[in-house]
């Protein structure tokens, strides 16, 4: 009669999440920061995107003994990324008992083919997407949260505010259309037929969507939740910033109240400097992370 | 016509507010102290305690909480808001502590934990569906709480007067009676009053 790993419990561990924040940490002392600041989960990494991307080569899971340390540090759910089809990486990750895996694009992938199939794990998993196809592509392979792609470890927010931009407004679009334009639609964006028919049905997407990718200030986070997003995945910001704990307090402030721009004003003096940011168009077409998985 | 607020700091707010207006109340986002003025009941929504407490903090809401609690308004918590009406709170310090009960988090495990599961709930029913997670367990209730549910041993729902709590999430489920049975206790309230 019991049962785990149900869509329900999968998609409801994500629910509980909206309106928060999950922050990238690499050791108990960082997990203890962000929990502190009230952080809604934390993501155990080796190294946080920027760091990712500064050391080049070929980017894995984290070693366990990190995901444990900070599991043992705090309360709050943990989750940890697995490299894009890596089966193994993430059965590792469900073993080790963390409550979220990110099949994540920051990682090299494994597989340039074929995804994990989510559904197969008592786990649930969030993946990128920067459209409604891909969004729905990864829902209809079990995926039972959402997050924009971005441009990962930029500390630029452009990418992530076209992605989410691009999701509202294809689920608008899909929400107006009538049933029959519905099969010509799945073939134009290559999404599950029965996943659109669902938005269609309740106006939204059937998982929590966050915004992650290039998120640095208190005012990016807001500026994604004003554009949709249930909640805030930050990555490099908060420990590239000069004093994290004080950012990391005023990104979860400024995620609750998006639409307080007095209180923004505030919380958002004296933060020190964000992390420095990379222009997208100096980027090289194989530095994008956003690229990896279809 | 009936005020009822949904604290909404962070968590599920929405699928509270879907429930609750199904009863025909009206429902109040509160994200402020202030907008407690001329609500009826409040409802504490699933999400991370932690994280509700820090802003309960921040934006001093803590004492305007209490009060609220004090005047006698009905308050009902699902997992997360359990916990922030508890008591006691095995291993930590309690939050608000306005219901007589001491519960202990996480107490069926990780996300891998979390279940569904069928449950009797007195006075609601004995068909109630329970989604339980990451989910804590009312580990024992004072002499004025009253436990309505268990699953497999462990207090998974008690009242204690004008205060509800349980540890599965009635919100994320189409059966709204448990919200009915709130805005119920609410209406009894006014009468009474």
């Amino acid at each position: 009669m019991k049962q785990t790993g149900t869509d329900r419990v999968k998609r409801g561990m994500a629910e509980m999440q909206k309106g928060g924040v999950i922050m990238d940490v690499v050791n108990a002392e960082q997990a203890k920061i962000a929990e502190e600041a009230g952080a809604v989960a934390v993501m155990a990494l080796e190294r946080v995107p920027a760091d990712i991307r500064a050391a080049g080569g070929v980017a894995r899971m984290a070693d366990p003994t990190i995901v444990e340390e900070v599991t043992n540090a705090v309360s709050i759910p943990v989750m940890a990324k697995a490299r894009i089809g890596h089966i193994v990486e993430a059965r590792v990750l469900e073993a080790l008992g963390v409550d979220y895996i990110d099949e994540s694009e920051v990682l090299t992938p494994a597989d340039e083919v074929y995804h994990l199939n989510k559904r197969d794990y008592t786990v649930p998993f969030v993946c990128g997407a920067r459209d409604l196809g891909e969004a729905s592509r990864r829902i209809g392979e079990g995926a039972s949260m959402i997050r924009t792609k971005g441009e990962p470890g930029t500390g630029n927010i452009v990418e992530a505010v076209r992605h989410m931009r691009m999701m509202q407004s294809q689920i608008k679009k899909v929400a107006g259309m009538s049933e029959d334009e519905l099969m010509t639609e799945a073939k134009n964006l290559g999404a599950p037929y029965d996943v659109l028919l669902e938005i269609k049905r309740s106006g939204k997407l059937p998982v929590v969507n966050f915004a992650a990718g290039g998120v640095a200030t208190p005012a990016d986070a807001a500026l994604m939740m004003q554009l949709g997003a249930d909640g805030v995945f930050v990555g490099s910001g908060i420990f590239k910033s000069d004093n994290p704990e004080k950012f990391a307090r005023a990104v979860v402030e400024a995620t609750t109240h998006y639409e307080d721009y007095q209180l923004i004003a505030d919380l958002s003096k004296g933060l020190g400097t964000a992390m420095k940011g990379i222009e997208i168009s100096t980027l090289e077409k194989a530095d994008r992370m956003q690229e990896r998985g279809w | 016509m009936i005020n009822i607020g949904v604290l909404a700091l962070q968590g599920a707010v929405r699928e509270h507010a879907e429930a609750l207006q199904a009863a025909d109340v009206n429902v109040i986002a509160v994200k402020r102290p202030e907008q407690l003025d001329g609500l009826h009941g409040l409802v504490f929504p699933g999400g991370e305690s932690t994280t509700m407490r820090r802003l309960i903090d921040k934006y001093g809401f803590f004492e305007p909480l209490k009060k609220f609690s004090e005047q006698g308004n009905p308050m009902f918590g699902t997992c997360a808001g359990a916990i922030l009406m508890a008591k006691e709170i095995v291993g930590q310090e309690p939050h608000l502590g306005v219901m007589d009960m001491t519960v202990q988090r996480n107490a069926f495990g990780r996300q891998r934990e979390s279940f569904e599961a069928p449950l009797k709930v007195q006075g609601i029913g004995e068909d109630v569906h329970g989604v339980f997670i990451r989910a804590p367990i009312i580990v024992s209730t004072g002499p004025s709480a009253e436990v309505i549910s268990e699953y497999d041993g462990e207090i998974v729902a008690a009242r204690q007067g004008n205060f509800l709590a349980c540890s599965y999430h009635p919100e994320l489920t189409d059966d709204h009676r448990m919200h009915q049975y709130f805005v119920e206790m609410i209406r009894k309230n006014r009468l009474a009053a």
